[in-house]
């Protein structure tokens, strides 16, 4: 539920022990003490995920002169391309999985219950394939005739986005799922059946847009895995965004670690662009039927 | 023929009977409602007429038409659900014109048709809000102005009121009655609350474990209870073992005291029958204006209830207990536990009860309540 003023990072009864105005002194000293616990463990978590980045910054600013890697990097028409090509396909895969994902957790949901278990399961077996394995069995199933996917562009575009299909099921299956279970898939369901709906309507303007922000948290999860992917795309021979900046270390190691922090402040934007996207009806759904 | 046909309805799953040998005809703008407990397959029979379920034998007809076959969506029948089941991405307009915008009406005849509806749930200024904003009673009336926006041809309507509290329930039931009077919808009213059922609707069936023990209008249902679950069931009720003295005469003894009942009934001169007597009908005293029966006992329990008192008089040493309600007026003169005390009944205040459900699970039942 949003509001209710509770501090974030902190249960709520520690946080309002801070906040206690009497009491006798030995609350107060464990008040204190609780205090500097969170801000220990906050300055470490803080520490652990801000030093690699602020190394990597200096790092980019070794070159002479110090703004060099960034302006190398912003002027090879590689690094746009690259990066164009990655989002595009990452938007192609999180359309294909969304299609694929939320349909098939929505009827496990409403009546499949009992093979639950089985369906989590195979949502995980890409953990247990390595990528590697992963395309080589793509390359030598699709390359021979008569598919022959691999001989074209296209054909290796749409292998490529198979594969971060297979590889970004766990995401998306968990994130539609625990979507699902915030709202009562049954009665929604039949609510909506009751109103005159088929099974598109149900899912385009019933289910779909009330587990908006979960499917958004998992497909923002699937880009970062496209953006970052190596080993399909370098085997698949593509034009990707993480080839491109292996490539670029072997050339200029600088404008590698300034290719990194760029794409990471991109990533952020897009999580920000989703937060945003979801704030409103996270709060809607979260506290409707509450009452 | 009526409007809404449930004819041989049985529903299985697996090897256990959720509905048995259902058969009901409600006529065009009825409110009938099916009363029983947990588990009595109410909600079962009201999904099947939705569509959600389907029926393992029997058919199910609305103005003539087989839809047992037809999906939920193709049956033209709206449902209010317990718990709202408002769609929480959508506005109240938005959700009450759903079914039209499904419907692929215009924008204009949507917009006209949720103000008529908005206005007649008394809701004319929450068109803009979302679900979150309203309160349960408020979601349900919503719900309900849902259900109807479409014109469906039968309303059905599973426990609506049971999330909500005590007194908003009242007066939404009240609303709920007056709105389906005024549309003369067809409706199926699914409850445990007997005073809900009986304050609602034009006949009621009572059901109980799969089976319809009895279908009435709520006078017959509540003074000529068929089964001694009905009987149990609905309204309070003292359940007393009796020995036939004279069947021709009505002649029965109770805890070895004799007492007559007008109403017929079958049975063994000799032989055991179960009496059954509302706490109403009895009264504290042995004046025969208060009723040609008397019975003998000694005070057990004497409790105030509000506008009622309730007392409890034991019939003889580990005989069965009769309860009596008496009006709680200040000029009332109550007795004292353990004092003999005469209580009177008129000859149409008993009724012996079929043996359709069997006695202990009644007794049980009252235990309970």
């Amino acid at each position: 539920m949003s509001g209710g003023g509770q501090p974030p990072l902190a249960p709520a009864g520690v946080m309002r022990s801070w906040l206690r105005p009497g009491g006798d002194g030995r609350g107060r000293r464990r008040g204190g003490g609780m205090r500097l616990v969170w801000w220990l463990v906050f300055l470490t978590g803080s520490f652990y995920f801000i030093l690699p980045l602020v190394a990597t910054f200096l790092f980019s600013l070794r070159d002479v002169p110090p703004t060099a890697a960034y302006t190398d990097l912003f002027q090879d028409p590689e690094f746009f391309s690259s990066f164009a090509y990655s989002f595009a396909v990452g938007v192609a895969t999180i359309v294909v999985s969304v299609a694929l994902v939320v349909p098939t957790a929505f009827w496990v949901r409403l009546r499949l219950p009992r093979v639950r278990p089985v369906i989590e399961f195979i949502t995980l077996l890409p953990f247990m394939v390595p990528p590697v394995v992963l395309v080589f069995g793509l390359i030598s199933t699709y390359s021979p005739p008569p598919l022959s996917l691999t001989g074209s562009d296209f054909g290796s575009t749409v292998l490529l986005v198979a594969a971060y299909v297979v590889l970004s099921l766990p995401y998306m299956y968990r994130a539609a799922d625990t979507g699902l279970s915030t709202i009562d898939v049954r009665t929604l369901t039949e609510a909506a059946q009751s109103l005159g709906s088929g099974w598109m309507t149900i899912l385009l303007r019933v289910i779909l847009p009330n587990v908006r922000v979960a499917v958004l948290s998992g497909a923002f999860l699937t880009l970062a895995i496209v953006l970052g992917e190596f080993t399909v795309a370098i085997f698949l021979a593509r034009p990707a965004f993480a080839p491109f900046l292996a490539l670029l270390g072997t050339k200029d190691p600088f404008a590698q670690a300034a290719g990194a922090l760029v794409s990471f402040g991109m990533t952020w934007i897009a999580m920000i662009i989703i937060s945003a996207l979801g704030r409103g009806s996270q709060t809607r759904i979260s506290v409707a039927g509450a009452r | 023929m009526g409007y809404l046909e449930l004819t041989g309805i049985q529903k299985r799953f697996g090897t256990t009977f959720a509905v048995e040998d259902f058969n009901l005809v409600a006529e065009r703008g009825e409110f009938v409602s099916f009363l029983g407990p947990s588990g009595c397959g109410k909600t079962t029979t009201l999904r099947m007429i939705a569509g959600f379920e389907r029926p393992t034998a029997g058919r199910i007809l609305i103005d003539g038409v087989d839809v047992t076959d037809r999906a939920p969506n193709k049956r033209d029948v709206g449902m209010v659900f317990q718990s709202y089941a408002l769609f929480p991405n959508l506005t109240v307009a938005d959700n009450v014109g759903f079914g039209l915008k499904v419907r692929k009406r215009s924008t204009e005849q949507i917009t006209k048709r949720v103000d008529e509806l908005l206005q007649i749930v008394n809701l004319p200024e929450k068109g803009k809000r979302y679900p979150y904003q309203l309160s349960g009673g408020q979601q349900q009336r919503v719900a309900l102005a849902r259900a109807l926006a479409f014109e469906p041809q039968v309303l059905l309507l599973d426990e609506p009121l049971s999330a909500l509290d005590a007194k908003i329930r009242v007066a939404l039931r009240h609303e709920i009655r007056s709105i389906q009077r005024q549309l003369g919808i067809t409706t199926v009213y699914v409850t445990h609350d007997q005073e809900e059922a009986l304050s609602l609707s034009d006949r009621v069936v009572v059901m109980s474990e799969g089976r319809m023990e009895q279908v009435g209008t709520p006078f017959e249902i509540y003074n000529f209870p068929s089964t001694a679950f009905v009987a149990s069931f609905v309204g309070t009720l003292n359940v007393l073992p009796g020995v036939v003295t004279d069947l021709a005469a009505g002649g029965v003894t109770i805890a070895g005291q004799a007492v007559r009942i007008a109403r017929g009934f079958h049975g063994q001169p000799g032989g055991p029958v179960t009496v059954a007597l509302r706490p109403e009908m009895v009264s504290l005293g042995s004046d025969d204006a208060l009723g040609a029966n008397h019975l003998t006992g000694k005070v057990t329990d004497v409790s105030f209830l509000g506008s009622i008192v309730r007392i409890r008089v034991g019939l003889g040493e580990g005989g069965p207990v009769v309860v009596l309600d008496e009006f709680n007026e200040p000029t009332l003169k109550l007795p004292q536990l353990g004092e003999t005390v005469t209580i009177s009944f008129p000859e149409e205040g008993p009724l012996v009860l079929d043996a359709k459900a069997p006695l202990d699970s009644v007794e049980a039942l009252i235990a309970e309540a």
